[in-house]
């Protein structure tokens, strides 16, 4: 609690400096991420407000033109193509980290970590030169190869939380109980720890459906995706159009990340009481 | 194990049980590092298909990359003649006029076989100015005649201007400190020790400086408004602390790009900052706030906050509010309390925070590249510059080798001191 039951003057009138200035950081935090909302519903070609009148005229833009179109349909490939790699292969090895037999997990922890460590330039522009010379530049594959690396490491950290709380006897039962290591994964296994892994495959989606600056390197014209269509609209002209696409993710990727942790935090909650 | 320890009494049958047990002992542990053994390479299995993976595609594209920046054969593969030539050189002076001639009939080679513009190039990296002397020269050697290739070399004054020689041959070492050495505003001077260059062609320390100062302003103003934020969150009951988290993650949630995008809406001469400015009578006229320094750390501040802030959180929430009461009743003063029992307990976050923040700073790009003027230009924004505009493939591994270094350097710094498990948001 903050007031003491008896305050003084001066801890009244710190408490009430502290929430003042609590007060302006939230609005310094939460009204530029609302303001793109109100301007994408302006009938008018500026950002000024007032606003001119109501209209979806910039959302007919960014669903209806033939660019964005392609826009979407791009990125949807890219984080759908990188969310099922990320996920199986996250999955997989988030069971064997878990595993106390697994060697050397000091070393591969790091490892599997660095994509989110190494800056992003690095990694976009060392994927460029690599996948150039194999044939992987300006191809879908590609794309969704250099996702991978930077979404599989949150599969493995949210996968690896719901196995901590997971019941290594449980397979050991279902084996002795003469189901096959297949049978027991889907069986007993999969189903326990299934929040923990769609939620990994929501961060993994919201991952490679936000990126821009490897898309940038490694996409054809014509694989443009959303971030960058939006990336090479801020760069040449100032239109609305874009803060209908940036009103339209924001409220894609919040979606999904509410969704992923309230699933993270049942999957803990759920295996912490099997426990 | 303990069931075959033998009893104590009977030495004999002691000796005849031991060595059995041995045996046995010794089959069975066998068996156990066998089995276990198995189990091992059977985790590593079910790690390895993403392992490999990213191994593929991220590890394999970082160390070329890196390796670019040590390891250029443009030069070498294209001067064989004069590599040879320069052989027994001993870097003092001029060589030898074989070298002259040698040179000539590289630079002639290249020309017919199409290389002589990337020659070009690769020469004007180390000698600035060497572009179009090579292409002068391959003309006047094309079209000179009968004027032996030697007397051509000798008659353009750049071939024998000192600084010249020593480039080439050093030049013709595919191994090279050249460009990690340019990347940090160094070179070989002529007798073998390390110089600034000139100043006009010195600006990647300025860049250097730049990033780091941007990302200790960002952090700090991060500190500044999280901690006491993170403080409010971890004091007021747990339905309010709920809807301030929320605040935060909001945000947090948002991509880097939407958010930047956000900021370049807010920070037009017509925009919402602007408006809030003047309407408070902090600023007189509108000011230039996109593409400039001021705005570029406000953007950042923003994105970066909840990385701050969230760690400090975590830490906070665990500290018992009855230390604090203890600490009053026991005759601290409000500031003596929160200075001696408070913050040596959250500095582990603030420490984390912090870290984090200036890390991730570092590596800014998007939103240098959209809110920063031409003088906020950070080094990522360099980095992708010399790949998409310079074509200097070089310049830009060097310029991530030493990125990377400072990163992981300050990685390793956290990790040690910090753990891993710091890393987890929330």
């Amino acid at each position: 609690m903050l007031l003491s039951p008896y305050p003084t003057l001066g801890e009244r009138i710190r408490i009430t400096l502290l929430w003042l200035w609590c007060g302006l950081v939230i609005l310094f935090l939460l009204v530029p991420i609302l303001i793109p909302v109100p301007l994408s519903f302006n009938s008018g070609a500026f950002f000024i407000f007032p606003l001119e009148g109501l209209s979806t005229r910039w959302y007919e833009v960014v669903l209806g033109t033939q660019r964005w179109q392609s826009a979407i349909g791009n990125s949807l490939i890219v984080a759908f193509g990188t969310t099922m790699i990320a996920t199986t292969l996250g999955t997989l090895t988030a069971i064997a980290l878990s595993d106390e037999k697994f060697p050397g997990r000091r070393i591969v922890m790091p490892l599997l970590l660095s994509p989110l460590i190494v800056p992003v330039v690095i990694t976009a522009v060392g994927s460029y030169l690599f996948y150039a010379r194999v044939g992987l530049a300006s191809t879908y594959a590609g794309i969704i190869l250099a996702h991978t690396a930077l979404a599989s490491p949150f599969v493995v950290v949210t996968v690896g939380a719901s196995l901590t709380g997971f019941d290594r006897n449980l397979m050991r039962a279902a084996a002795i109980s003469g189901a096959r290591p297949l049978t027991a994964f889907l069986r007993v296994m999969l189903p326990l720890i299934l929040p923990g892994v769609l939620s990994g495959a929501a961060f993994a989606f919201v991952t490679s459906f936000d990126e821009v600056v490897v898309v940038q390197f490694l996409a054809s014209a014509g694989q443009r995706t959303m971030p960058l269509e939006m990336f090479i609209g801020l760069r040449e002209k100032l239109s609305p159009a874009i803060t209908a696409a940036a009103t339209l993710m924001m409220a894609l990727s919040i979606v999904l990340l509410i969704v992923a942790n309230l699933l993270a935090r049942r999957g803990q909650g759920r295996s912490a009481k099997g426990n | 194990m303990s069931a075959l320890q033998p009893s104590e009494l009977d030495r004999p049958a002691l000796a005849r049980g031991r060595s059995a047990a041995d045996t046995d002992q010794k089959s069975v542990s066998a068996a156990l590092r066998r089995a276990e053994f198995g189990d091992r390479l059977r985790t590593l299995a079910l790690a390895a298909p993403l392992l490999l993976l990213l191994a593929l595609s991220f590890g394999i594209p970082i160390v070329l990359l890196l390796s670019r920046a040590v390891y250029d054969p443009t030069i070498a593969n294209a001067l064989p003649r004069t590599s040879q030539a320069l052989g027994d050189w001993n870097g003092q002076g001029q060589p030898d006029d074989a070298a002259f001639t040698a040179l000539a009939a590289d630079l002639r080679d290249n020309q017919a076989k199409g290389t002589g513009y990337e020659l070009a190039k690769a020469l004007n990296a180390r000698l600035p100015g060497a572009r179009s002397q090579v292409l002068k020269t391959v003309r006047q050697l094309e079209g000179g005649g009968d004027k032996p290739p030697l007397e051509v070399m000798k008659s353009v004054p750049f071939w024998s201007a000192p600084g010249t020689w020593p480039a080439i041959a050093n030049g013709t070492h595919s191994i090279t400190s050249f460009y990690l050495l340019s990347a940090l505003d160094l070179r070989w001077n002529a007798d073998g020790s390390l110089e600034r260059v000139p100043p006009e062609q010195a600006i990647f320390l300025q860049v250097f400086l730049r990033t780091f100062f941007v990302a200790a302003a960002v952090t700090l103003a991060t500190l500044l408004l999280g901690f006491p934020l993170a403080y409010l969150i971890s004091s007021v009951p747990k339905g309010l602390a709920a809807i301030l988290i929320v605040a935060v993650l909001l945000p947090f949630w948002t991509s880097i790009l939407v958010r930047t995008a956000a900021w370049t809406v807010l920070l037009q001469k017509f925009g919402l900052v602007n408006d809030l400015l003047l309407w408070l009578g902090f600023a007189s006229e509108r000011l230039d706030l996109m593409y400039s320094r001021i705005g570029l750390i406000i953007a950042m501040t923003h994105i970066q906050l909840p990385f701050t802030l969230l760690p400090i959180y975590s830490v906070m929430r665990t500290i018992a509010p009855s230390q604090m009461k203890a600490a009053y009743s026991l005759g601290a003063m409000p500031f003596t309390a929160f200075r001696r029992v408070y913050l040596p307990q959250v500095f582990p976050g603030v420490m984390a925070g912090c870290l984090l923040t200036f890390i991730l700073c570092l590596g800014y790009y998007i939103t240098p590249a959209l809110i920063g003027g031409a003088s906020d230009q950070l080094i990522s924004n360099f980095i992708a510059n010399y790949v998409n505009v310079e074509l200097n493939w070089e310049m830009a591994a060097a310029l991530s080798f030493i990125l990377l270094v400072f990163t992981l350097a300050l990685f390793g710094i956290f990790a040690r001191i910090l753990g891993l498990d710091r890393l987890k948001m929330v």
